[in-house]
């Protein structure tokens, strides 16, 4: 294992540490927790607040989206570890600006019981919170950690619409029926070329034979569906968008937000390659996405491969909402 | 015979001995159907819950039950430390209207299968915990019975937990889980003036 730590047990209060004091601006360390919380207070009043987080080794997520008009605070867990009730309550009474305060997390046993938790202990102290549970991964039904579909980088436009949601002043209900709306029409699957590893395990997840790739690997390692010989960009594009094609039944009268979502150790430069074999083969079909972001926006440490998010954009207000303005480490 | 903050916390205090002086074994039980970790994040849980009855004395049942809860949800993690962490929370709840321990066992029990979403027979702590919460609703109980609890466990085929992507390889073991649990049991059997 080679990295640019220095203790393995030490990874993640000396990543939030140096996150938050490289970008003040952005923001704040909650004092005890792994937990961080928007510097711009005055952005947060009198809207409810958005707090998302779950295992580390997924940046920029979920501490990379905390600013105005997307997330108001992030846990950060350990590595692929949920983090405890205690650190996402704490994380809940820093965003609770009178008007609650909604959770988005992804669906894993670990996260479901923590996050849970934390709402029954927001609950004794009368903030009110509700939550949605992002399942977009489209590649197996049943995963290691979860049971249901996974929650992978789908999840990141689910804080860019609920985040703009709430700047503009909507309620905990209607946050709570947007989410839900808009959660079945986001769906998402990914390519592994090697994969990740955890510094405290010291070796990677998996192992993947030089000229081998796999499909449908979730953001922890969890197995995909097949695994075969490495392909040219343009092929794996068309499983991918195969796969979601059967999901979400593409159609050139629907519009479609995009999002190419880098592993971690994939070039910029292979995500832009691909990016151009997917246009090519969504423009076949005459579907040109109303939106697309490509970038690491969800990783997986050092695991090299990415992720194809489609999003189907069923009213015109879920566009203005991923083109409203933030101010973010990450988007 | 009644429950008390002082009884309660030597209650917890000889189920922290329990659990760290069976670590290991909790460990072992661990490594072949989990992650291999239930020893050590109950050792870990349990000395915070003493390092923080030490530091602050508890006014009364619910502050001490709730004290704990949060010692386990903080320091255990994975879904032992939000299983153990709700089985007291729920205690420190129910301790406001009633101080029976069959009714603080009834809600942790309700609450850790609303949890987990596990139910008798899942091999899982709730294997232990609804049997003997209904044999402490019937006025008494024995170490017999908390060893055949944890015992049942042993030829379950995993429904719930990481345990349960072995599917039929996970008979014949032991659920760690419900071995903890039977130490809470013993602990609280063991300590004077509470049944």
């Amino acid at each position: 294992m080679k990295k640019i730590i220095n203790e393995p047990g030490n990874v993640v209060p000396e990543m939030v540490d140096g996150l938050v004091r490289a970008y003040p601006q952005y923001l704040r360390q909650i004092p005890e927790t792994m937990a961080v919380i928007r510097s711009n207070e005055d952005s947060m009043a009198g809207k409810v607040g958005i707090v998302s987080g779950g295992g580390s080794g997924h940046e920029p997520s979920h501490a990379g989206f905390v600013g105005p008009g997307m997330l108001s605070g992030a846990v950060c867990g350990q590595v692929f570890t949920s983090p405890t009730p205690d650190q996402i309550y704490e994380a809940i009474k820093a965003a609770d600006h009178g008007k609650g305060v909604f959770l988005v997390f992804k669906n894993y046993s670990g996260d479901a019981m923590n996050f849970d938790m934390a709402k029954d202990l927001a609950d004794v102290d009368d903030i009110e919170v509700k939550s949605i549970v992002v399942d977009d991964d489209i590649a197996v039904e049943d995963s290691l950690y979860t049971q249901g579909k996974r929650g992978v980088a789908g999840t990141v436009f689910m804080h860019k619409i609920l985040g703009a949601a709430a700047d503009q002043g909507a309620s905990l209900d209607e946050l709570e029926e947007l989410a839900q709306a808009v959660l079945p029409n986001i769906k998402t699957i990914g390519i592994a070329l090697h994969a990740a590893t955890v510094p405290e395990v010291g070796k990677p997840g998996f192992e993947l034979a030089d000229d081998e790739i796999e499909y449908g690997v979730g953001i922890h390692s969890e197995p995909g569906y097949k695994r075969e010989k490495i392909k040219a960009s343009k092929d794996m594009a068309e499983e991918l968008v195969g796969q979601l094609d059967k999901s979400l039944g593409l159609d050139s009268s629907k519009k479609y937000a995009v999002m190419v979502n880098g592993m971690g150790a994939t070039p910029l430069m292979e995500q832009y390659i691909f990016s151009h074999d997917l246009l090519d083969l969504l423009n076949a079909k005459e579907i040109s996405p109303a939106f697309m972001k490509v970038g690491n926006y969800m990783t997986s440490i050092d695991m090299a491969g990415l992720s194809l998010t489609i999003f189907e954009l069923k009213e015109d207000k879920w566009l203005d909402y991923l083109n409203y303005k933030v101010d973010t480490i990450g988007w | 015979m009644a429950l008390t903050v002082d009884n309660l916390t030597e209650w917890i205090n000889a189920f922290a001995q329990k659990v760290t002086d069976k670590k290991d074994y909790l460990s072992e039980l661990d490594t072949p159907i989990g992650d291999g970790d239930h020893g050590n994040n109950m050792a870990r849980g349990v000395k915070a819950v003493q390092e923080s009855l030490d530091a602050k004395a508890p006014a009364d049942l619910t502050a001490a039950f709730k004290q704990i809860a949060m010692a386990l949800i903080s320091k255990v993690g994975g879904a032992s430390g939000p299983l153990y962490g709700t089985a007291f929370l729920e205690m420190a709840k129910k301790s406001k209207d009633s101080t029976e321990i069959a009714d603080l066992f009834a809600a942790a029990d309700a609450g850790i299968k609303k949890r987990g979403g596990a139910q008798a027979g899942d091999k899982t702590m709730v294997d232990v915990w609804e049997p003997l919460a209904a044999k402490l609703a019937s006025g008494s109980l024995t170490q017999a019975e908390i060893d055949e609890a944890v015992n049942s466990t042993e030829e379950m085929i995993a429904k719930k937990g990481r345990a349960s992507y072995l599917g039929e390889r996970s008979s014949g073991h032991l659920d760690p889980g419900a071995m903890s649990s039977g130490y809470l049991f013993t602990a609280l059997i063991e300590t004077e003036g509470i049944l």
